[in-house]
């Protein structure tokens, strides 16, 4: 048994997965779209949350938030399921997709046998959306690939039951209800200020703009405070979160400018596009970062390409950030 | 990020492309397909870097009769002692136990079957250690 499912290639797992699961049911919103209206645009600098032992740098809001809130904002209703036995779960998942429903799932990335090899590390929050099944095979879009894949019963169940932090616990999701009429321009607006108010008004100063001056401010002194060889790694880390793991290129913040692009769009506010160009040129400050930092990882860093060059540009887009996020807290108000 | 300058260095994962945000000609966005980038791909390495010098250590070290070849496929699969156990259900101070080679030589069956299903490898296969790490995209690397 096979859904009609349309797979779309997308940047980055949980916003691909929300924008395939919503257009199916009929509700056409892109990648971009359902980034912005779910808030998915964020950073924080954590140094006491370690990731393979090196401290952890975001630059998106912490998973499951971006489908939740951009169906609560659009009024859809989405039905949640948390399994103990991995049994139950699969069969939960099999009369799910007998009733003609596509179901997303949270699965641990290292288990999944169509991951290349080089991309398989332990990390528990990859969204897939299942679409049918044949025997003991499931068909699976999984929105970073190009196209859809078959994954076994076997592999999927223990995908789903990954273990470690942020453990997905079989945790399976689908779209039950949607409202007569939807609300796309409050939606947005909703989207917008929820994005401006983590970035602008944290009271953490390892979050938003202040998260992202705290790590200016840190990675300066990493040489000396850490040796050489483990800023480096440190550094590494930071580059790699920005932009390795599916986030469409300077730490999402080109997929956000997208967003506002096409917000201008529907909320008939040409200064949208302004604001879009801004953010476009942040992100383009964030690649500057990404391709010091790799050239210092290289040992090919010139003499201005120092930490405190790094921590520099790091500030200036803060600076920048801070502009922007201050304007489009403006017009959105 | 302007369509033109979308990086299509081919990394570690071969032809496998994804997709980027880029700004075409006309200044709007487009969903723009990319093999990789070269920065990116050198944080990567380094992420394996680290993660293969371990392997390396371990294989040493299970050669040396220091630590059992338990200790090889948790380091392969990336594992600590306490995911393995989770993984295993078996308790963390009986996984530590069981890195030791003397007691790994004289496990139960069953319990090397259970390594071994999360390993997805036979039990004669934990036993095994090969003499340097073998990811297959590890060799291909410059």
């Amino acid at each position: 048994m096979k859904i009609e499912f349309q797979h779309r290639q997308s940047a980055h797992c949980e916003s691909g997965v929300t924008s395939n699961l919503f257009f199916h049911h009929g509700v056409d919103i892109s990648e971009a779209m359902a980034f912005g209206i779910g808030s998915g645009l964020f950073f924080g600098y954590v140094p006491f949350i370690r990731l393979n032992n090196l401290p952890l740098t975001t630059y998106r809001s912490a998973t499951g938030g971006i489908i939740k809130r951009s169906a609560r904002r659009l009024g859809i209703k989405i039905k949640r399921n948390r399994f103990r036995n991995p049994e139950k779960a699969m069969d939960a998942l099999d009369r799910t997709l007998a009733r003609g429903i596509p179901v997303g799932c949270q699965t641990g990335g290292y288990w999944l046998p169509y991951f290349p090899e080089a991309y398989r590390f332990h990390f528990n929050m990859h969204n897939l959306i299942v679409y049918g099944k044949d025997g003991d095979e499931y068909f699976v879009s999984d929105p970073i690939f190009a196209d859809p894949v078959v994954i076994s019963r076997k592999d999927l169940m223990k995908a789903r039951f990954a273990k470690g932090a942020l453990a997905p616990k079989g945790k399976m999701y689908y779209l039950i209800k949607f409202p007569a009429q939807m609300d796309f321009a409050d939606a947005i607006v909703k989207g917008i200020k929820g994005v401006c108010r983590t970035m602008l008004k944290s009271p953490l100063p390892i979050i938003g703009v202040r998260g992202i001056r705290f790590l200016a401010n840190q990675l300066e002194f990493w040489p000396d405070r850490l040796g050489k060889e483990k800023a480096l790694l440190y550094l590494g880390q930071v580059v790699r979160m920005q932009e390795e793991i599916g986030t469409g290129g300077g730490g999402f913040r080109f997929m956000y400018a997208a967003f506002l692009q096409e917000a201008a769009g529907i909320l008939g506010e040409a200064r949208l596009l302004d604001i879009s160009n801004r953010l476009t040129q942040t992100g383009d400050r964030w690649r500057d970062f990404a391709v010091m930092g790799a050239r210092n990882c290289k040992g090919r860093a010139s003499e201005d390409e120092s930490y405190n060059a790094m921590a520099e540009i790091v500030r200036n887009c803060a600076e920048l950030e801070e502009s922007i996020f201050r304007d489009l807290y403006a017009l959105a108000s | 990020m302007k369509k033109s300058n979308v990086p299509q260095d081919i990394g570690l994962a071969g032809r496998m492309s994804e997709i980027s945000y880029a700004v075409n000609k006309n200044g709007r966005y487009e969903l723009v397909q990319s093999y990789g980038w070269d920065p990116k791909t050198t944080s990567l390495k380094q992420a394996w870097k680290v993660i293969i010098e371990e392997i390396e250590n371990v294989i040493k070290n299970v050669k040396a009769g220091k630590v059992s070849p338990l200790a090889y496929h948790m380091a392969k699969n990336q594992m600590n002692t306490g995911l393995l156990a989770k993984y295993t259900r078996i308790s963390r101070w009986r996984v530590k136990r069981h890195l030791k080679p003397e007691v790994f030589n004289h496990l139960d069956p069953a319990i090397l079957e259970r390594y071994a299903g999360v390993f997805e490898i036979t039990p004669e296969q934990l036993a095994q250690v090969p003499d340097s790490v073998d990811f297959s995209f590890f060799k291909n690397w410059k």
